[in-house]
């Protein structure tokens, strides 16, 4: 899932597309948590609260990521990533 | 519940305590009230900022989860002052015309991220570093978009949230893989079990690549240059001091801390990674003609400059890092303070080339500007060239000379660069068109001026030097 996540961040070029790649991303990480937690050590909960945390901050950072990506919809008239290209260097 | 915990909490609290009354004055005042505003931001920030100086307790808090000590405190105090310098040259930007009716939201967002840096800074655990982080920067990607009318503002901050929410994920998984090696997430902890097998470095290498995009070092550096580009250039100046020097505080103490015991595995990571950045820094700054741009990979290399003390691992580095960042905010916030007041006086340019025949028509700024230059090269009497010192003598004292000689190098080419900017200001004639005299608000001058105190104080007053050491630990 996590390669999945990369592969997609890197090859599409909406937007949205990639920040649904993005959540694949940080789902992978947090079930990754939760399974080594569950399996390897089954008597604490460090990687159950970790996953929790996580899941709370990736919905903040969705939200904050689309308002900034509709702000950029409104003065720039699309989503598509190609036309993000006012400064090169 | 123990509530003795919040009493070492004592600079997080002042500082959610200044934030809420930013809020509630910015919701509930009026609008001829609201002319206040902003002497009494910058004045409650300041008040914050003299607080930290005073001795506060040290110690654990919330099991081990955070850490308070002297030398956070000084990380912290540090944050402040670069701060309480942006907030001091955004005045001008924040009265223009699109952004006069929101400029309260600058100052919480601002305060809101600050906010995060401090929990990184104290963090002794990775999920609180993580908190912290994610705490630091989506409110900046909102700040990077600040100007919303503009479309390289947004741009940028379309950039900046893409690639940080990127390079967390790219951490969390490093850490993941660490909680499976180890068990843990307290840095104390790690420290103890911690051995150099496949799935630690697997772990680490994820971990490290992602705090490598907030220090933007070079493999990772691509969106630098194109954030601090389109942000407003007071964000910009945050981004690029404040934002650099927590992400480099933290770091230092996740390595220090958390991976002393496998230094072996680190130590050419890091070697090779500043070899990169302070050269491809250098070398791309060459070509730029954007003053921002320009100093977006300066301080990509400055970056490079600060993991050239991180390697060295003792107290020493420890000292020497903490010392450059000092310095490093001094002469930074220096240019941007003057870059801010070129481009209000010119209309939002930012090219290099308006900053031909700065000298004829406005000495004084020009000579604060050189001093600024000079110091990030590193030229004697600033304090520039102490830190460099510092921080090259750390790197010697473990045997990396080959690494100091790279830098040594590196210095001559990045002086280089520095001086066009001189030439620009000095030798060549001004445009006809080009902005007369002006004159900036008081409040720029007021941050001006405290730069260049601070770039000749913290240069010559030896006590500084010998305090921090005398609060760093090695590893």
């Amino acid at each position: 899932m996590f390669f999945i996540g990369i592969f997609g961040f890197i090859v599409r070029k909406n937007m949205i597309a990639i920040l649904i790649s993005l959540e694949l991303i940080l789902n992978a990480v947090e079930i990754n948590f939760a399974v080594f937690n569950r399996y390897l050590y089954p008597e604490q909960l460090d990687g159950m609260f970790f996953t929790l945390f996580g899941i709370a901050i990736t919905a903040a950072e969705t939200a904050v990521a689309l308002a900034i990506i509709i702000n950029a919809y409104r003065s720039i008239g699309n989503i598509d990533v190609n036309n993000m290209n006012k400064m090169k260097g | 519940m123990d509530f003795n915990n919040f009493l070492l909490m004592g600079q997080e609290i002042g500082l959610i305590a200044v934030f809420l009354i930013l809020f509630a004055y910015d919701i509930i005042a009026s609008d001829k009230l609201k002319r206040w505003f902003y002497p009494v931001a910058c004045f409650l920030f300041a008040v914050q900022t003299a607080w930290g100086f005073f001795p506060l307790p040290a110690g654990e808090a919330f099991g081990g989860l955070y850490v308070a000590s002297g030398l956070t405190v000084l990380m912290k105090n540090i944050l402040n002052i670069a701060t309480l310098l942006v907030f001091l040259q955004s005045y001008t930007w924040l009265n223009s015309e699109g952004t006069r009716h929101k400029a309260g939201e600058f100052f919480t967002i601002a305060l809101v991220t600050l906010l995060g840096m401090y929990l990184m800074v104290s963090a002794g655990n990775f999920m609180m570093l993580y908190i912290g982080m994610e705490t630091a920067s989506l409110p900046l990607a909102c700040l990077a978009a600040f100007n919303k009318y503009k479309e390289k503002s947004a741009e940028a901050g379309v950039k900046y949230i893409l690639i940080s929410a990127f390079s967390s994920g790219i951490l969390l998984f490093g850490l993941s893989f660490i909680y499976g090696a180890i068990g843990s997430l307290y840095f104390s902890d790690i420290t103890l079990s911690v051995v150099s097998e496949p799935l630690t470095i697997l772990g680490f290498v994820f971990f490290f690549g992602g705090l490598g995009f907030k220090l933007s070092l070079v493999p990772f550096h691509l969106w630098t240059a194109d954030v601090y580009e389109g942000a407003p250039t007071s964000v910009t100046a945050y981004l690029s001091v404040v934002s650099k020097g927590a992400a480099a505080f933290a770091l230092l103490f996740a390595l220090y801390k958390a991976f002393g015991q496998i230094e072996v595995v680190w130590e050419p990571v890091l070697w090779w990674l500043s070899v990169i950045t302070i050269t491809l820094g250098n070398l791309f700054a060459i070509r730029q003609t954007d003053i921002k741009r320009f100093f977006a990979f300066s301080s990509i290399s400055q970056a490079g400059y600060i993991l050239l003390g991180v390697i060295a691992g003792n107290a020493q580095g420890m000292t020497a890092t903490v010392y450059y960042v000092l310095v490093y905010v001094f002469s930074n916030l220096a240019a941007f303070g003057v870059i801010s007041a070129v481009e209000n006086a010119s209309g939002g340019k930012t090219s290099i080339a308006a900053f031909n025949g700065l000298y004829k028509t406005n000495p004084l700024l020009s000579f604060v500007m050189m001093l600024a230059v000079f110091s990030l090269g590193g030229i004697p009497p600033f304090a520039g060239f102490f830190s460099k010192f510092f921080i090259f003598m750390a790197a010697a004292s473990e045997g990396h000379y080959l690494l100091v000689f790279i830098a040594l190098l590196n210095t001559v080419i990045s002086l280089y660069y520095y001086l066009l900017i001189i030439k620009a200001m000095f030798i060549k004639e001004g445009e006809p068109d080009a902005t007369g005299r002006f004159s900036s608000d008081v409040y720029n001058k007021t941050s001006l001026a405290l730069c260049t105190l601070g770039i000749f104080v913290v240069g010559i007053l030896a006590c500084i030097y010998e305090n921090i050491g005398n609060i760093s630990f090695g590893i």
